[in-house]
């Protein structure tokens, strides 16, 4: 957008975000303080640095000038349009998934009192936003059956490099983790960034090329007593159900390491949840309950442990405990555990984390709520028969899945046997508006030109259909 | 004082509402072709669940009503003032709340084509470019999630400069001032630096003589803030600036602070070469009750590699959109070969960005120094009005005037009757406002730190003050009243020694249920 750089305007109407900017009250304050202009207020600024008025309205910020609501709107809007939306949504996931929002989700986290509320440092004129963030905790509890959830984590990726940083805490001394080759690749990258200063090595598990899961045998033959932790993703980057979880956590703990597992909630409706796996530790991305992709943020990162003390003390972020009023009239609640964190420990705190995704923990808890004890299974049961209908009918174009295992709702399809690159693929379902996978041989390269595809309850048969359609289409066309 | 009486917390835990068998939210029925085609739900049964999670069982006006009566126990902007210091709580403007909730923003998945989202990165460009023209920086990165999150791409910015120059193993310190944020230490932490921190002086100005003795071949970077949490400009920044650089340092603006000279004075003028700024805090952006926030990281670019060719910015963590003059279309790179990495697996927090993006682009350079301007309006107008006011005093920087917020001291009172800061806090609750930060900065004691920002009315402002006389007077004629507070809000005061008993702690319903029955001690 070309700035108005001819003029700058000299704005005096009073604005309608600074009650403060009529002629009146300016006076009146100006006159107590007892200075002419509020440019004195400025005076201990050195010259060297103090900018002109002129100086500053000649920068490129905004369109250079004020404006009305209704010009801002007219201008965003104009931008938005280049924005195209795809209906049904991606066929894509990796981490993040196109779900159903419910509207009381979004009225619910509209309502000023939480919206534009701060942290309950105040805690008593703050129960009601604290009692909603205990209840994300706790239902969260109960999804995942681990014990204490914090207030939230920015994301699943910071969850879990996290967690192997409050591992190597956990079990001082050791020095290695190691992480499974079939998990997010940029949840790797991620992890790698806040385990890096501190000199202490990451370890790749190799997956089973024909089945997708992690390799068991290679697993055993590189944890030792150095390893702090093992870590795993189920459903794994693959969409594969690790049926071999439960023995991976056993294996950990036998070399008293501890078991770190990364889970899609929405799954859990039909997947053992991390706690009857006996994870020390669980985290996931709670995007999918009741949040809008939005371009990968705010999403919600889970981080549970279990009932342990030695975790507890080193267990990163916010947490909110049921308690009651000291007269003992009243249950009431409070932060807790406050001594590991940034504001009262500083550089010996467990994390640097302060301003958290609390909003996105309400919204979770709204949504956990309306789906309840049943609908997280009625949920993840739909998903699973729609992600295995298409997997049943990708094999009549001509196509395949590229692991044999179990799979919950996503799978890397191999476009290697059509003999076309993946990006042609992609362009042809542009041209008929669909937006198809990831495309992930950049990230795996020996699996050369294989996309990964994900459904949920927003991709229905009919939509399923139209996109097999397409694509059988697109490889008669471009196929050999 | 203000009749102020919160709806009273009589709201039920979520888990004692409901009836066996609701459902709050219908999902539909798998289709036929899809049940005939699958046959049975085929999970290995290692891995299938085998019970529903106990979560509570409610209708959809019971999930409504009951967090509707929970937001009437809560308080935010939208209720009354929050002058919260370094928190910059000010009015959310509802315009960016609605296009930030746009289904042309939210709808969109972080690994869409680019070519399908130029509309979002052609904002999320410009955004870039105005922050780093408010900053007096060259480059802006929108990818951190919160400022402290911020930080930690700073420091880690930091570390990578010096690993690139390879001195790392020299450079081992980062220096910051008692007064600093402790999200400041906590992230220096992280990066695995060691923190040495420095004292202030009487005149709320770094000791400079302090700084001299620390700063030397171990010192890999400074963290201040600029106006400082006594809400102090720091007059030696130029000096202090100048004596890092000489000793190969980089120097780091926290931007909690920047609605006190936005306009006025730019961290790249005045020496910095990294900054964060929260678009939670300036640019208008709700908290959320702790979050989400953005904290995006602005450098002043400079060459670190002359050889290879490496910038200060190329070792920053992160995303950021980039034009792409030949095909016309906006791309977002990823972090390239010299950078620090990833902080999170994608993009950055885009709705608070969108909320930053709409306030810059309705204020306009004018109305930004505007906003400062009425920032510091305020706050040296509350600090008139609590001039002299028995009970209290104001430490530091005698004489001078404050920016986006003034600490004051309850010490007098606390000394001499016994009332605390934090009673003092109560008693503004019972008049329905919102406490200052209490307690800190930590060199002050029984600190009240104030920061009403622009978006307050002057009117408020003085019942605000009106109020703190009025504890005053309480404080000194009966001592022991202040401690029977807050008694208007929905609670009264909240047992937190038992909330943090090893016997009562209790973080979720799983823990009460568990204890209850005897499995945790």
């Amino acid at each position: 957008m070309k700035p108005l750089f001819v003029y700058w305007v000299v704005e005096t109407r009073p604005h309608p975000w600074i009650p403060g900017s009529t002629e009146e009250s300016l006076k009146k304050m100006l006159d107590v303080i007892g200075v002419k202009s509020i440019t004195e207020l400025f005076n201990d600024i050195p010259r060297e640095v103090l900018l002109g008025e002129d100086e500053w309205n000649r920068l490129e910020i905004g369109v250079g000038r004020p404006l009305s609501e209704i010009e801002a709107k007219e201008i965003v809007d104009e931008k938005l349009a280049k924005n195209r939306v795809f209906n049904p949504p991606p066929f894509m996931g990796g981490g993040v998934y196109p779900h159903y929002v419910p509207p009381i989700v979004k009225y619910i986290i509209s309502r000023g009192e939480f919206l534009t509320a701060y942290t309950p440092y105040q805690a008593e004129i703050s129960q009601g936003l604290m009692q909603a963030i205990f209840e994300y905790q706790s239902m969260m509890a109960e999804l995942l059956e681990m014990d204490i959830v914090n207030a939230s984590m920015y994301d699943w990726s910071s969850s879990i490099a996290e967690a192997v940083l409050m591992a190597f805490r956990v079990r001082k001394g050791r020095r290695k983790i190691l992480l499974p080759a079939n998990m997010n690749p940029l949840h790797k990258r991620v992890v790698e960034t806040y385990v890096k200063p501190h000199g202490l090595k990451l370890e790749t598990i190799p997956y089973d090329r024909e089945l997708g899961t992690v390799d068991v045998e290679a697993l055993k033959s590189m944890i030792d007593n150095d390893t702090a932790a093992v870590y795993i993703q189920y459903p794994n980057f693959f969409g594969i159900v690790e049926d071999k979880a439960k023995a991976i956590g056993e294996i950990a703990h036998e070399k008293q390491a501890l078991f770190i597992t990364g889970v899609y909630p929405v799954a859990l409706g039909i997947l053992k949840p991390p706690g009857e796996l006996d994870a020390d530790i669980a985290v996931g991305e709670g995007q999918s309950l009741g949040l809008g992709m939005n371009y990968g943020g705010p999403h919600l990162g889970i981080f549970a442990i279990k009932y342990d003390m030695n975790l507890v003390r080193q267990m990163p972020g916010r947490i909110i405990g049921l308690t009651t009023t000291i007269d003992g009239g009243d249950k009431a609640f409070a932060m807790v555990w406050q001594a590991r964190e940034q504001h009262i420990r500083r550089e010996k705190a467990t994390s640097n984390i302060c301003t958290n995704e609390a909003l996105m923990a309400v919204a979770a808890a709204v949504y956990m709520a309306l789906l309840g004890r049943t609908g997280f299974r009625r949920l993840a049961e739909l998903i699973y028969y729609r992600a295995h209908y298409a997997a049943s009918r990708i094999s009549e174009i001509g196509l395949r899945r590229v692991f044999k295992a179990e799979f919950f709702n996503e799978f890397p399809i191999s476009f290697n046997e059509a003999g076309v690159k993946y990006s042609v693929i992609h362009e042809k379902l542009l041209e008929h508006g669909l937006h198809g996978g990831l495309y992930i041989g950049g990230y795996y390269p020996e699996l050369g030109e294989t996309a990964l595809y994900a459904f949920t309850e927003l991709h229905s048969v009919k939509a399923i259909d139209r996109l097999i359609e397409v694509l059988g289409k697109v490889i008669r066309e471009v196929g050999r | 004082m203000n009749r102020f009486r919160q709806a009273r917390n009589w709201e039920p835990l979520i888990f004692e509402l409901g009836s066996k068998g609701r459902i709050g939210f219908l999902v539909p029925e798998p289709e036929d072709a899809a049940k005939k085609r699958v046959g049975s739900i085929d999970i290995p049964p290692e891995m299938k669940r085998t019970r529903d999670p106990e979560l509570p069982e409610l209708s959809e006006v019971e999930v409504v009503r009951h967090f509707t009566n929970l937001s009437q126990a809560a308080y935010g902007v939208d209720n009354g003032p929050v002058p919260l210091g370094s928190c910059t709580m000010k009015y959310n403007p509802r315009i960016a709340w609605e296009i930030a909730g746009d289904p042309r923003i939210v709808n969109l998945h972080p690994l869409q084509d680019e070519r399908t989202v130029q509309g979002l990165l052609e904002i999320l460009y410009e955004l870039q470019k105005w922050l780093a023209n408010i900053t007096g920086m060259d480059t802006c990165i929108l990818h951190p999630a919160a400022g402290a999150h911020g930080e930690l791409a700073g420091v880690l910015t930091i570390r990578r400069y010096h690993e690139v120059k390879n001195q790392l193993d020299k450079k081992t310190d980062i220096i910051i001032p008692d007064s600093a944020h402790g999200t400041n230490p906590a992230s220096a932490a992280m990066a695995g630096f060691r923190v040495i921190e420095i004292p202030s002086a009487e005149d709320g100005n770094i000791d400079m003589e302090a700084l001299k003795s620390v700063v030397g071949e171990s010192t890999a970077g400074l963290m201040i803030t600029n106006p400082s949490t006594l809400g102090l400009f720091e007059e030696h920044i130029l000096e202090i600036a100048e004596l890092l650089h000489k000793h190969d340092a980089i120097i780091y603006y926290d931007g909690a602070n920047l609605n006190g000279i936005m306009g006025y004075a730019r961290p790249g003028d005045m020496g910095f070469d990294i900054a964060h700024l929260n678009i939670h805090k300036t640019f208008g952006a709700p908290h959320g009750g702790g979050g989400p926030g953005a904290g995006p990281i602005c450098i002043k670019d400079r060459v670190v590699d002359s050889e290879k060719n490496i910038m200060l910015s190329d070792l920053a963590p992160g995303y950021r959109v980039v034009y792409d003059e030949s095909t016309g279309l906006y791309r977002v790179k990823g972090p390239g070969e010299y950078s620090t990495g990833l902080l999170k697996a994608f993009f950055g927090n885009i709705t608070p960005l969108i909320w930053g993006y709409v306030y810059i682009l309705s204020m306009g350079p004018q109305g930004l120094r505007r906003v400062t301007e009425h920032a510091v309006l305020i706050t040296n107008y509350f600090m008139k009005l609590m001039e002299n006011v028995k009970g209290y005093n104001i430490p530091y920087g005698r004489g001078r005037f404050r920016k986006h917020e003034v600490v004051l001291s309850a010490q007098p009172m606390t000394d001499e009757v016994g009332v605390t800061a934090e009673d003092v806090a109560k008693g503004l609750l019972d008049a329905g406002f919102y406490a200052p930060t209490i307690y800190f900065p930590l060199i002050v004691k029984e600190a009240l730190m104030t920061e009403f920002t622009e978006t307050e009315t002057p009117e408020n402002v003085e019942k605000y003050a009106e109020r703190l006389k009025e504890i005053s007077k309480i404080a000194y004629s009966n001592p022991s009243e202040p401690k029977t507070w807050p008694r208007n809000t929905s609670v009264g005061r909240v047992d937190v020694l038992k909330a943090n008993h090893p016997k009562h702690v209790t973080p979720t319903w799983r823990v009460h249920v568990r204890r209850m029955r005897g499995e945790i001690q």
